[in-house]
């Protein structure tokens, strides 16, 4: 008993006449189909080459377009023939001229012999399957599709959206439950000449004749009809791309294919030489019985469909640009905005520095330049820190400030005296906590000496954009994280939240706080704030300010616990 | 897109189209080898002038690569770099005297020798200083890539520009004939691009990098455009709208994924910044041929006596395409 094959071809010749005598050396016959689309001439040549091969046949040729009927009846026509000429043959074997075996053929054979009675065959019902193009899993099967896909993708569309809006449906012929799965498949000689020779086939052919993309559900469906043994999976390494396009397979794969143990794989490029002298792999008894384990291959093949489809998050560059409604966190990693905080205490920066070893930025968005952590002209990635450049697109500037740093967790400061286009960016990204302590600007003013008339009108222009700001922090459209206190709210109890902030940047690394940041002595305050109430400038933002607060020891810290929700 | 865009956007197409073929009769051939040009042969569009001692470089890296003809406008050099590209069995060269300038900074020549020769080939246009890298780069020939983009069925390839460029003062290096710029100037910024996009051409307009940086921060919208689609499978009624920044028919423009996914795209690596630039600044700025006057050169020639030092102690040293990949300014996509 041996193994027969069935092959494909539409192009390639030159391949195609070296996989036929792959075969056909390994004693396995070859009926070959070639798409009548090819021209006579190159017909005839490769005929021809292949003329002093005895255990090869071409069948009767058909037009093979892809997703229609034509690959069916081509592996039909064929199929007939090869049981027809070669009775010795007990398994057939659909490959195609771009499949390449990469074990020995002989091991194949052995193989199979091993499993006479077993069909290889990916077959899994519709309901189970998510891999389709364009959305069609079920309605491959209830739908008509007269219009081929890729030469009248309009009237294919229109077609379907017409079925759909009417309702039209076609019952699927009793007896038979919808499968699909790979093209590639190796049937025994009883189960495809029970498909051929099927009284109702003509039932079936006329019915599949209509389905979307036959080639992967003919087989796959009548295989469950006759089969005393379905092992499902294909023999044949195929990987598809989120189109459905198969990948296909270079000269640096070489490493990744043989360690695959696959039979055969495709598609191999046309001019993967290497790849074409290796492949078929020479007899190696200690690998002759292992089994096709193709893990690696899959991964590497899923994180290209998964680079391609959902890309690496908070990185812009010249392949990705996702438009503002298409994603959740707008920079690539979790950062922390303190608004105000720096107002209260005196190197707040270098405190918080200390406290949660994070990246702590002054004002990245200053009037006058960028202040980055290390306050140098240039910051990691070549972030220039001039106003201009950084103020022509702020929200990259933020974004490629996290990119580049995203193995850190990164702090600014911010507050009303800088640049403000980049407020909508930090309220919409999911990945920004924002923790605005209101009317903080009070306390630089009241502690700069001068009077409560003298800084009115800048206290008035403060407290007008901070307001803005926590406008656009208030709207629905604000995903960020954000925590907003009044002046007079933080000053109550300010360590609770800092400690709530580091432990937040820090995470489990954050401690409890030793050393205290350093506030002003803001005894007169009040008065402060009274004063410029009676000028007729109302910091409403500030919250009411009564007592003024006087240093503040850290409060020793208890040990955590989980209080119940119920 | 409405029918008015469309159809204004046609006719901007056809505008450019009508008016490569009249600046096309600028072109006179001097070396005509396009006999040779095989059905699917990846062709190479290309104008220069006096860069005779980039060019073997140049032929070398793009032969290495895979490229099977070039085809080569020499702008009225002075130096031997035209009779060395004419001897190259692989080139065909044409010559003209005419603006730069007036010939959109050369893309209507160009637009008229793809329209002529490049109908069904995928075809590279590039600089002399301009060297394309693509994912697998090292492994696979620019024929794998564009039989992959056949199969994936795309139509136009993505690269931006990435300006290389030395340790130390760009006057003193010293860069001969035949040699690998990058073996000095190997140094680029590796997080500093921002992009936008065009409404009406769809195409991302990305504009950062050292000279961002260090010549146009105080007025960052005339930075140079970094974007480019070098790589097209061309068709006779396509046009490139201004250098290869930007396309007509814009789908081709699309080169770029909008749902959150990264499409395929590689990079042109920048040899502007070698010993050569000096002298070239001080020129070109003079000539005035350049866009927007040689603006650019004029504002390099200004800030530096053109002999900048462009490093910092954040450039990345190049070593291959896929610490690019890794560093985000390129992108495997979907090819594996």
């Amino acid at each position: 008993m041996t193994l027969g094959v069935i092959m494909l071809v539409h192009t390639g010749f030159d391949r195609a006449e070296q996989m036929v005598r792959h075969w056909s050396d390994a004693g396995c016959p070859v009926v070959v189909h070639v798409d009548s689309n090819v021209p006579k001439n190159a017909f005839d040549a490769f005929s021809s080459a292949l003329g002093d091969v005895s255990n090869v046949r071409f069948c009767a040729r058909r037009r093979c377009e892809w997703g229609t009927w034509g690959l069916v009846a081509a592996s039909q026509e064929a199929a007939t023939l090869l049981l027809d000429e070669f009775p010795e043959v007990a398994h057939a074997f659909l490959a195609s001229g771009t499949c390449l075996p990469l074990r020995p053929i002989a091991e194949l054979k052995r193989y199979l012999n091993a499993h006479p009675d077993t069909d290889f065959i990916e077959s899994a019902t519709t309901a189970d399957v998510p891999w389709t193009v364009g959305g069609l899993d079920r309605e491959r099967f209830t739908l008509r599709f007269p219009f081929a896909w890729k030469k009248h993708r309009r009237l294919f569309d229109g077609f379907v959206k017409l079925q759909q809006a009417v309702g039209l449906r076609r019952g699927v012929p009793d007896g038979i439950v919808p499968h699909m799965g790979s093209q590639w498949w190796c049937l025994t000689r009883q189960t495809l000449d029970a498909i051929l020779q099927d009284p109702k086939r003509p039932v079936y052919d006329a019915y599949f004749r209509k389905v979307w993309i036959p080639d992967e559900s003919y087989y796959q469906t009548l295989t469950r009809l006759h089969s005393r043994k379905v092992e499902s999976k294909s023999l044949t390494l195929a990987k598809f791309d989120y189109q459905g396009k198969p990948h296909i397979f270079f000269d640096d794969h070489l490493e990744l294919l043989s360690r695959s143990g696959s039979f055969v794989a495709r598609k191999i490029w046309r001019d993967a030489d290497l790849l074409y002298q290796t492949f078929p792999l020479r007899d190696d008894p200690a690998r002759a019985w292992e089994e096709p384990n193709s893990s690696t291959v899959d991964r590497v093949f899923s994180r290209a469909v998964d680079r391609r489809t959902r890309g690496r998050p908070g990185l812009y560059m010249q392949s990705r640009y996702p438009s503002a409604d298409r994603q959740n966190g707008i920079a690539a990693a979790p950062y922390a905005v303190l608004h105000g905080l720096d107002d209260v205490f005196t190197g707040f920066q270098a405190w918080l520095t200390k406290q949660t070893g994070a990246e702590v930025h002054g004002h990245l968005f200053a009037r006058d330049h960028a202040h980055f952590a290390d306050e140098s002209e240039v910051y990691r990635g070549g972030l220039s820190d001039n106003a201009r450049l950084r103020d022509y697109n702020g929200r990259m500037f933020l974004t490629n400030l996290i990119w580049n740093g995203r193995d850190q967790h990164h702090c600014f400061q911010f507050g009303p005296a800088d640049s403000q286009d980049i407020r909508w960016t930090l309220a919409k990204d999911t990945n920004a906590s924002i923790w605005v302590v209101s009317g903080a600007w009070a306390i630089p003013l009241f502690a700069s000496g001068r009077s409560a008339s003298e800084v009115r009108a800048e206290a008035a222009r403060l407290q007008h954009i901070e307001d803005k700001f926590l406008k656009v922090l208030r709207s629905p459209d604000a995903h960020a994280r954000i925590k907003i206190m009044t002046l007079a709210e933080f000053i109550e109890a300010p360590m609770d939240v800092l400690q709530t902030i580091i432990d937040e940047i820090a995470g489990h690394r954050g401690n409890a706080i030793k050393e205290v940041p350093q506030m002003p002595d803001l005894t007169g305050l009040p008065d402060f704030l009274q004063d410029l109430k009676n000028q007729g400038m109302h910091p409403f933002l500030t919250g009411d300010v009564t007592t003024g607060y006087s240093q503040q020891r850290a409060i020793p810290r208890k040990k955590p616990y989980v209080i119940s929700g119920k | 897109m409405g029918i008015w865009t469309s159809y204004r956007l046609r006719w901007q197409r056809k505008r450019w189209r009508a008016r490569a073929l009249r600046k096309g009769r600028e072109l006179k051939a001097v070396t005509d080898r396009t006999g040779q040009i095989a059905p699917d042969d990846i062709l190479l569009f290309c104008t220069f002038r006096n860069e005779d001692v980039r060019l073997p470089f140049f032929f070398d890296y793009y032969r290495k690569l895979g490229i099977n003809h070039f085809l080569m406008i020499d702008n009225g050099s002075e130096d031997a770099g035209r009779a060395f590209a004419m001897q190259q069995p692989d080139v065909s060269v044409w010559s003209t005297d005419a603006p730069y300038g007036e010939a959109r900074y050369g893309v209507d020549w160009l637009t008229y020798l793809q329209g002529k020769y490049a109908d069904g080939h995928w075809a590279l246009t590039v600089d002399v200083d301009e060297f394309f890298v693509y994912p697998f780069c090292d492994t696979r020939p620019i024929r794998a890539l564009a039989d992959w983009l056949d199969a994936s069925e795309v139509r136009s390839f993505g690269a931006m520009l990435l300006d290389m460029y030395p340790k130390g003062p760009v006057g003193q290096t010293s860069y001969t004939r035949g040699n690998d710029p990058f073996e000095t100037a190997s140094w680029f910024d590796p997080g500093n691009y921002v992009m936008s996009q065009n409404k009406l051409l769809k195409n991302l307009w990305i504009q950062g990098g050292p000279r961002a940086r260090s010549f146009f921060a105080s007025k960052p919208k005339q930075a140079p455009a970094l974007n480019k689609i070098p790589f097209v499978k061309w068709r006779k009624p396509y046009a490139y709208v201004s250098s290869t920044h930007m396309m007509l028919p814009r789908g081709l423009n699309l080169v770029y994924d909008q749902q959150g996914g990264e499409k395929t795209s590689g990079i042109l690596l920048h040899a502007k910044f070698l010993n050569t630039f000096g002298d070239r600044a001080t020129e070109e700025a003079q000539r005035g041929e350049h866009y927007q006057k040689g603006r650019e050169y004029q504002t390099y020639a200004e800030r530096h006596g053109a002999d900048p030092d462009l490093w910092c102690q954040w450039s990345e040293q190049y070593i291959n395409w896929r610490q690019l990949e890794v560093l985000g300014l390129m992108s495997k996509g979907n090819w594996a």
